[in-house]
């Protein structure tokens, strides 16, 4: 790992501010992503700028319809809070699966979701709630947020502060494990909202997380795991590598779904 | 170079780092706590968790600088004196390691998987330790381990 020079700003202002100053500033949050990519000399950042002591980056609260989480919690924070399983029982079901303990006590969903890994978990609850993604200098909704691998609406150095999650009805996530990894080779997460039924899917689709709409249109006409089950998804634009063929992960999504949904609360 | 100041096993501590020193480089190189293992250096194996503010992490796995003030212990910092922590004793006494390169970071993810919880089932101690890579033991007694450990802690015979 190349060198650089380390910032530990107390307040979102400061930190926005130090990277501007940089010349190559990047944020570090729980470090589980960028660390090991910076080891393999994949990134070379002139600076990075530590959130670790900002505290009003922390913490869960009921806010509204729903609840907020701020961008430097931990997955391990999420899986255990009350107020998430009260309102949300799948994200901390959810939450309670990624990597490993080790890695939850340090990954935040901040960085998880700026980093928009196309097999993370995070993304399909964001989208499939239609949650909406708050920076230091806006709020972004799901929907615009996810563009792609690894690619977000985040301008550079923008910096995310919290998501927002509405409450739905009923929700359910089911994630098939790649079991070297831990990350999903598939993972579903189906909402029932007021709005209608959403399904997100990641782990599957070449341009990351994606909205599975014959899925949506089963479920919406019957929301039930059968219905999920019978909804034929195209195989064109999925992943396949040497852990499953596009046509197996199709198979999956509409397999997964039905999981999900039989387990929705 | 940034200075850092943490406690490490019960010790206060002050070392002069480039930012990009991992913990496991400042255990290992700086406070010669070799009983910390690199096994992977990709975040994947678990043979470097340490616990860090009393929860396990793996230290190869984040820098020295964002842990100042924290509260570090090692497999280095679990014995009271000559008396092992009880979850080493169960380790010893099932004979859950062979080589012993991986058996610093499964106590301390054991340690931190049971603590303060009530009894564990066979399956959630093999789930609980999925962070941990063993290429020796075939699991087996690691969980027999754990399980017994665990009976052991809960029962007061240590913390
Ligand atoms: C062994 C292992 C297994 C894993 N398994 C899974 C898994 O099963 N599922 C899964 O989803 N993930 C998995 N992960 C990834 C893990 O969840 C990471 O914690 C997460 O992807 C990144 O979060 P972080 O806080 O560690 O971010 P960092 O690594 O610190 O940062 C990641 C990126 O996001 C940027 N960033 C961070 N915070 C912010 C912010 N607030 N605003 C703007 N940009 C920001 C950083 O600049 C960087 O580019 C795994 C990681 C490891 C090491
Ligand atoms: S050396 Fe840290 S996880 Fe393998
Ligand atoms: S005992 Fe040899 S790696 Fe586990």
């Amino acid at each position: 790992m190349h060198n650089f020079a380390f910032h530990k700003p107390g307040s979102v202002a400061d930190a926005a501010k130090a990277i501007g100053a940089a010349s190559d500033g990047k944020i570090i949050a729980g470090g589980q992503t960028l660390l090991p990519t910076l080891r393999q000399r994949l990134a070379e950042p002139s600076d990075l700028v530590d959130l670790g002591a900002i505290a009003d980056l922390k913490g869960i609260k009921a806010e509204g319809d729903g609840v907020t989480i701020g961008a430097m919690t931990t997955h391990a924070e999420v899986a255990s809070s009350s107020v998430v399983a009260g309102a949300i029982p799948a994200l901390a079901h959810l939450a309670s699966h990624i990597g490993d303990r080790q890695v939850r006590h340090r990954g935040t969903i901040g960085g998880s979701l700026a980093n928009n890994d196309p097999a993370a978990d995070y993304p399909s609850a964001v989208l499939g709630l239609g949650a909406t993604v708050r920076t230091n200098k806006r709020e972004i909704k799901a929907d615009d947020f996810f563009q792609g691998m690894f690619t977000t609406a985040l301008d550079e150095g923008e910096i995310i502060t919290a998501v927002h999650f509405p409450k739905p009805e009923k929700a359910g996530y089911e994630k098939f494990v790649q079991p070297a990894s831990r990350f999903a080779l598939v993972g579903v997460f189906v909402a029932k909202t007021k709005g209608g039924v959403r399904v997100a899917v990641t782990g599957a689709g070449q341009e990351g997380v994606f909205r599975a709409k014959e899925v949506e249109a089963a479920l919406g006409a019957n929301f039930s795991a059968d219905a999920a089950k019978g909804a034929k998804v195209s195989a064109d634009s999925l992943n396949s590598d040497l852990h499953g063929s596009a046509v197996y992960r199709a198979h999956l999504v509409s397999v997964l779904a039905g999981r999900a949904v039989a387990a929705a609360k | 170079m940034p200075t850092v100041k943490m406690t490490v096993n019960g010790k206060a501590v002050s070392a002069d780092v480039e930012a990009r020193t991992l913990l496991v480089h400042l255990l290992r190189d700086k406070l010669a706590l070799t009983g910390t293992h690199v096994g992977c250096d990709t975040a994947q194996c678990g043979a470097c968790t340490v616990h860090v503010n009393g929860k396990a992490v793996k230290s190869c796995n984040v820098l020295a600088v964002q842990l100042d003030g924290a509260q570090v212990t090692t497999i280095e910092g679990l014995a009271t004196g000559d008396t092992m922590h009880p979850m080493q004793e169960a380790f010893r006494n099932n004979h859950g390691l062979q080589c012993g390169f991986c058996t610093p970071g499964m106590v301390m993810s054991a340690i931190d998987l049971v603590q303060g919880k009530p009894p564990l089932s066979e399956s959630e101690i093999r789930a609980g330790l999925e962070g941990n890579i063993c290429r020796c033991t075939g699991y087996h007694n690691i969980v027999k381990s754990v399980k017994a450990g665990a009976e052991a802690m809960q029962a007061g015979k240590g913390r």
